[in-house]
């Protein structure tokens, strides 16, 4: 290895080592006993997550955000769906203009779209609410789920469309047996990323929510703000565990997918 | 509807553009009830935008199609009734080879029993019948072929449309391929209309041949009739191999009329007018290698020289050059009557008048 | 293109029904709610640019602008610098070390921003990692504050936008044909040329698509200035979470979130502009 080739890989690795590292460091700490955080933990106890699941506050605002996921992974993936088959399929008129608007929810920072909700959501009585959250969420998880859907249809074959039509279905029922079951890796990878979005999101719900009605980044916001307990601790490891078990199961999924079709 | 029509395919003045492109100009033409016609031309000649429009993938700009004498010119592709065969192999990937077969049974709601019966029934016609049960990836590109060819006839349709369906396989494969297809038509009594742009394909399989070129028709007609009467120049070249010589009328002619030629360097030789033609016009005579006479002495009226003699076992083709410049290809059996031109030798040529037609040249 | 009438396209009719439920959505949930806001800011209570004229007339607010600008600037370069060299690795690698380096880019991508502030504020904090192992070597007396600082903010930032700055980068490299490189190579370039020659033009889009999506990302953050910087080191954006759950001040919340959307539609038209649209969506 030339020494330019090998500064190249030390910098590479430096860098993975310090997008590692708190990750790395926060997990450990989740498992100690001490009361203030401590690194490195000096022993080992699963206390601050009984503690987590014990506490009713947390456990409504996991609940709320479980429900709000999947209303919106749904809802995005619903949507998305038939938004990617329109701009593959179909005839759309001022093309330019509709890519803007899909990329507007991404582009548009989080905290123009929380408070602008904020202030619509509060004359509506939406904030704090299933409903507002689902919404909000669904809008912002909706890009992601029409490019996921998108990049599938863009690598199924139309002629399967055709020679289905040809056996005498109708569209829907071209769609329904054979374009589906096809692009269903990728409309599954885009709900599962449309969930975790939404379960993730925090400019949004920290706006949004309210007494009654928060979800578990908004509760986690609060708790990292004011008390810093190891009980966050187990919460965030919690979170970055359910991020990677989503990741890994949607790539299974798709795994599975392929081969079941390899016969 | 009389009997007989059951499965007739016309089009009549279709026309379709695609963008600034007239992909289809005008071309009226029919399937008889259980006829081959094989649609023939090269890339661009409208030959797969006509089957499109039949199937009703493509909707024409103007002119009508009927199925068994029924107008289905805006009838959607999925009511039409038509068994397809895609150029690609179009298995649905999902489904097992069994389930595809079955697809347009339970697309026209026939039970699930029956639809296993006939399913295996078609897969059987191809003779793939231990084959239901595995998945379209689990088979080679002729056997997925044959698998939607059963998708495609497990249903009775009276019309099957197939759009370059071998052109994917390899040779040894597609012959064999070309025979078993030609064999289930005639079997299943079935009417085809075939694209190809493989005149050796649409030859062997095909009753009736329709040649394309450019969104027009040039001419429809049996094997026999395009090979040994072919009505134009594009016709004459694009099946079997042809000479093409330059020259001008020595006399008006009348179409089917003997005429004299009058070649570069004013030696007349004797031609069939194919459109009628007047003194001194520019014409094309197109005369089949085969049917050329070659003597091994240069005294005859068009004399030139051997360049090149290709010998490939059933026979040898010889290249020759007139005194003109003009390059000829002779071809010659090779057997007990066998023609041995030595390399570079002197020749003579000629041609019996109703071999060689004569063509206003095009252009002029 | 394939012309109007085939049956391969749906229809106009059955296109626009499927666009409607998106457009409704986006209408309802994305527009009219921004529009409001932007409604608020110019006439309320009257006609008037005066929100407007107080984001930068006032030195308070002209100093969180310029903070803003400054540390989504140093971001941006910084995660450019560290982007880069892993992208390079990342496409020269193979196999199990390739799906390593993967992992360790996406899955920050798929933890919370919230998690990974987080973590920074527990290694930051008074009795944190780095001021313990400051102490022990002796380099201060006491713990440092490290927390609420300007340079704590852009190295949490730096951390949380990074995967933003590797993908673009790396989805372009991954498309310079391997081929350009050897012939490069073969033509008696050093390694340094070729990339100066080669690798590094081709590879512009990408950086051009990260670094836009980075400085986009930092000038509306939240989540980390409001955790790590807190009202010391405030940004826009939580100068706008102030104006509204504080002050309640709405017309000035809305003039500088219009001032925030004209900087990142003007970056997005320019990008699309030079480049497409199409390259940057690509990139999550």
């Amino acid at each position: 290895m030339t020494s330019g080739r090998f500064i190249l890989h030390a910098a590479a690795w430096a860098v993975v080592v310090f997008l590692m590292v708190p990750t790395l460091v926060v997990v450990p700490m989740s498992f100690g006993p001490a009361q203030h955080l401590q690194f490195p933990p000096t022993g080992f106890t699963l206390r601050w997550y009984s503690d987590y699941f014990a506490d009713a506050d947390w456990m409504s605002a996991t609940w709320f955000s479980v429900r709000a996921g999947i209303i919106a992974a749904v809802g995005a993936t619903v949507v998305g769906t038939m938004t990617a088959l329109a701009l593959v399929r179909g005839r759309v008129i001022g093309r330019r203009i509709l890519d803007l608007l899909i990329v507007g929810p991404i582009v548009v920072p989080h905290i123009a779209l929380a408070v602008a909700l904020f202030l619509v959501f509060d004359r509506l009585r939406l904030n704090g609410t299933l409903v507002g959250f689902a919404i909000a969420h669904t809008v912002l998880a909706a890009p992601f789920a029409i490019f996921s859907v998108l990049a599938a249809l863009y690598r199924f074959d139309a002629d399967l469309e055709m020679a289905a039509l040809s056996c005498g279905a109708s569209r829907l029922r071209a769609f329904w047996h054979v374009t589906l079951p096809l692009i269903l890796p990728g409309v599954l990878s885009g709900a599962m990323f449309a969930f975790i979005i939404s379960f993730d999101e925090a400019v949004i719900s920290f706006f949004i929510s309210d007494i009654d009605g928060k979800s578990l980044p908004r509760k986690l916001f609060e708790d990292i703000d004011y008390n810093l307990t190891p009980v966050v601790a187990a919460v965030a490891s919690l979170l970055s565990f359910v991020s990677i078990a989503v990741l890994i199961g949607g790539h299974v999924v798709g795994r599975m997918a392929a081969r079941r079709r390899a016969g | 509807m009389g009997e007989a029509d059951q499965g007739r395919v016309a089009v009549e003045g279709l026309v379709k553009h695609f963008g600034s492109v007239k992909a289809v100009d005008g071309v009226s033409l029919a399937a008889e009830s259980g006829e081959f016609l094989a649609l023939l031309g090269p890339s661009g000649s409208g030959k797969s935008t006509i089957l499109m429009c039949i199937a009703g993938f493509e909707t024409p700009d103007a002119g009508r199609i009927t199925i068994s004498d029924r107008d289905v010119t805006s009838v959607l592709p999925q009511r039409r009734n038509l068994g397809m065969v895609f150029q690609r192999y179009t298995l649905f990937p999902h489904m097992s080879v069994l389930d595809n077969i079955a697809f347009p049974l339970k697309m026209r709601g026939v039970g699930r029993a029956e639809r296993e019966a006939q399913a295996r029934e078609a897969l059987a016609t191809v003779r793939l019948a231990d084959y239901g049960a595995r998945m379209p990836a689990q088979l080679s590109g002729g056997q997925q072929q044959r698998v939607a060819l059963a998708r495609a006839i497990v249903y009775r349709p009276p019309v099957l449309l197939m759009d370059e369906p071998l052109s994917a396989l390899d040779k040894a494969l597609r012959e064999e391929m070309q025979l078993e297809i030609k064999h289930l038509q005639r079997e299943l009594g079935v009417t085809v209309v075939f694209v190809t742009h493989d005149q050796t394909e649409a030859l062997t399989m095909a009753d009736r041949i329709a040649v394309l070129d450019h969104g027009r028709l040039c001419q429809v007609g049996t094997p026999r009739e395009l090979y040994e009467a072919p009505r134009d120049p594009f016709v004459a070249r694009f099946i079997g191999e042809t000479n093409m010589i330059d020259g001008r009328a020595a006399a008006d002619a009348a179409v089917g009329s003997r005429v004299g030629i009058r070649l570069v360097g004013d030696t007349v030789v004797e031609a069939t007018a194919m459109a009628p033609l007047t003194r001194d016009a520019a014409v094309v005579i197109a005369v089949r290698p085969e049917r050329l006479v070659v003597s091994a002495d240069s005294g005859g009226p068009v004399s030139g020289r051997v360049r090149e003699a290709i010998y490939a076992g059933v026979a040898t083709t010889y290249v020759l050059e007139l005194a003109t410049g003009a390059t000829l290809r002779m071809r010659s059996a090779t057997g007990a009557n066998a023609l041995d031109l030595p390399a570079d030798g002197a020749v003579s040529l000629s041609w019996a008048a109703e071999d060689a037609r004569a063509f206003a040249a095009e252009g002029a | 293109m394939t012309a109007a009438t085939s049956a391969r396209h749906l229809s106009a009719t059955t296109t626009a029904a499927l666009l409607t439920p998106f457009l409704v959505l986006l209408a309802i949930a994305f527009l009219l709610p921004l529009g409001v806001l932007l409604y608020e800011s110019l006439f309320v209570p009257a006609p008037t640019v005066q929100h407007y004229a107080k984001v930068f007339d006032d030195p308070v607010y002209v100093r969180v602008l310029w903070r803003t600008i400054r540390i989504s600037a140093i971001v941006t370069v910084a995660t450019l610098v560290l982007a880069y060299p892993l992208a390079l690795v990342m496409t020269r690698s193979k196999g199990a070390v390739l799906a390593l380096l993967v992992a360790c880019v996406l899955l920050p991508l798929w933890t919370s921003v919230l998690v990974r502030t987080y973590a920074w504020t527990v290694i930051l904090q008074r009795n944190g990692i780095v001021n313990q192992l400051l102490q022990e070597l002796g380099w201060t007396s006491g713990p440092v504050r490290l927390l609420y600082t300007e340079g704590a903010v852009a190295l949490a930032m730096a951390h949380v936008l990074l995967p933003f700055m590797v993908l673009p980068i790396w989805a372009s490299l991954r498309n310079i044909p391997d081929d350009y490189t050897r012939a490069a190579a073969m033509l008696g370039a050093s390694p340094v040329r070729t990339f100066i020659e080669i690798v590094w033009p081709l590879s512009r889009p990408g950086v051009a698509s990260g670094c836009l999506m980075v400085f986009l990302l930092s000038m509306g953050f939240f989540v980390t200035p409001a955790l790590i910087g807190g009202p010391q080191q405030m940004m826009m954006a939580t100068l706008v979470s102030q104006q509204v759950r504080e002050l309640l001040n709405w017309p000035f919340a809305g003039a500088l979130v219009g001032c925030l959307l004209v900087v990142t539609l003007g970056l997005v038209l320019a990008f699309n502009r030079a480049l497409g649209l199409d390259r940057f969506v690509g990139t999550r």
